[in-house]
Formats: structure tokens, C-alpha cells, sequence
């Protein structure tokens, strides 16, 4: 086959959407796998979830963090830049009022707070922040 | 790490039959995550609190499970319904295997 110049351009694209699909889950981040083992895949939608976090931090040692969701049986909060992912998961039971909660959290850089949340009727919702932080909270 | 924890809880001492009170619950702990090194470059080993609960006459309010993430002293503030007088209990569970709980009573008129 002659290799025309067009044609070698085709042809390693291809290869190269190829590689990018195939590879997908290996480039996925922890938090995603961490999502992943909650939810089983299932589609999240937005909007169910109220996540309040503060837009800048100056120490990542403490964050002040709220989640609200109405309706829901559990809420887990992930931090995508931390070396573990997960945070915390509030599990609401039977006399909880309002399905909210806040806590304050370590960030170790700028990054997003995820947070997912189980609703009585198995769907999953989810809300995400970003938080820059100007001290990191992990030490090192 | 069992030396110095305290834990505080705020929680109101009277309220109205299916009323919303929200509750407070601070104790102190270092939370060690586990990730952090001493000055040898060794890292220092976790040691956390890794689940709280609080029930109210033995119904579940919330139960959190808490990684290393969670600040030190950890600090949650939540709501809870109360439908009779009754007493609020609190656990925190430590890594070591200490439990710390906490009693709260309220009136309902």
C-alpha cells in the first residue's frame, strides 16, 4: 500500500480516537472510581443536591462544608484533588429533619467538592464546587 | 490517641412535639490522616475517628462514616425531629477502638 500523505493522516486519527476510547477508564481519576462503587454507573442528575462550600479557603485544614437534599437516605462527599477521595458519607436516619448536614473538611489544593446523594426511590443526584485554597491541608 | 478527647454537644433543652431542632456536635480529636510525615520523613500512622452516630430513645438521626478528610475536631451540625421527651445519644468511634458517647435530654411540651 502506498502511503499517501492523506491517507496516513486518516488512518492515525482513527488510531488515535481508537486509543483515547479504549484507554478512558485506565486516565479515569479515584474519584470517579470512587463514584463508580457507589452509585453501580447509574446516571446522576443534578439539581436534587445543595452543596455549600465556601469559593475560596484560606486554610485547607478547615473547610467549612453544608450539604442539603431533601429526600435523600445518604449523601457522600468527595474531594477529587485529595489522595483519598472520599470524605464522609452521612447516612440520615428516621428522625432526621431536614436531610442537611455540615461538617468541615480538609483540602489539600484547589479543587472540586462532589457531593452524591442516594434518593428514597434508588436515583442518585449529585452537586459539585470548586474550592481554591491558598493553604493546603494534608502536610507533608 | 485516647488522651484529651472531648467531645461538646449543643443541643436545645426544650422544644414542641415534632419540632425541627438543629444540633451541634464538636469533639476534640487530632484526626491524624495518616498522610503526614514526621520529621524523620516516617510517616506518622492514622488515627482517626472514623464513624459518629446519634440516635434519640435508640432511633437512628444520622450516622456518619468520616476518612481522613474530616478535619481535626471534628465539628457536625445537623437536625433532628423530636417527637417526645426523650434523651439524645451521641458515639463517636474512635480508630483505636474507644467509643466516646455523649447524653443529651430535652423536654417536649
Amino acid at each position: 500500500m502506498k502511503l499517501t500523505r492523506r491517507k496516513l493522516l486518516a488512518t492515525s486519527s482513527s488510531m488515535f480516537a481508537v486509543a483515547g476510547l479504549t484507554s478512558m477508564p485506565a486516565f479515569a481519576s479515584l474519584t470517579d472510581d470512587a463514584i463508580t462503587e457507589l452509585t453501580g454507573g447509574a446516571q446522576m442528575s443534578e439539581g436534587g443536591v445543595s452543596l455549600t462550600a465556601p469559593e475560596i479557603a484560606e486554610n485547607g485544614n478547615t473547610v467549612p462544608i453544608g450539604v442539603d437534599a431533601p429526600g435523600a437516605l445518604e449523601v457522600t462527599l468527595f474531594a477529587d484533588g485529595n489522595p483519598v477521595p472520599n470524605v464522609a458519607t452521612f447516612k440520615f436516619g428516621p428522625l432526621s429533619a431536614s436531610r442537611s448536614a455540615s461538617t468541615r473538611i480538609r483540602l489539600a489544593t484547589t479543587q472540586n467538592v462532589i457531593a452524591v446523594a442516594k434518593m428514597e426511590d434508588g436515583s442518585f443526584q449529585m452537586a459539585k464546587a470548586e474550592v481554591k485554597v491558598t493553604i493546603g491541608g494534608c502536610g507533608g | 490517641m485516647a488522651s484529651g478527647v472531648k467531645p461538646r454537644v449543643k443541643v436545645p433543652k426544650k422544644a414542641a412535639a415534632g419540632d425541627t431542632i438543629t444540633i451541634k456536635t464538636l469533639i476534640s480529636h487530632k484526626m491524624e490522616s495518616g498522610q503526614r510525615k514526621d520529621d524523620d520523613g516516617n510517616i506518622i500512622p492514622r488515627s482517626i475517628i472514623h464513624r459518629f452516630t446519634a440516635d434519640f430513645n435508640g432511633e437512628n438521626v444520622i450516622d456518619v462514616a468520616m476518612e481522613p478528610a474530616i478535619s481535626t475536631n471534628p465539628y457536625f451540625q445537623f437536625e433532628a425531629v423530636v417527637p417526645e421527651t426523650g434523651e439524645f445519644t451521641f458515639t463517636w468511634y474512635d480508630d483505636d477502638g474507644d467509643v466516646y458517647e455523649e447524653k443529651k435530654s430535652i423536654t417536649v411540651t
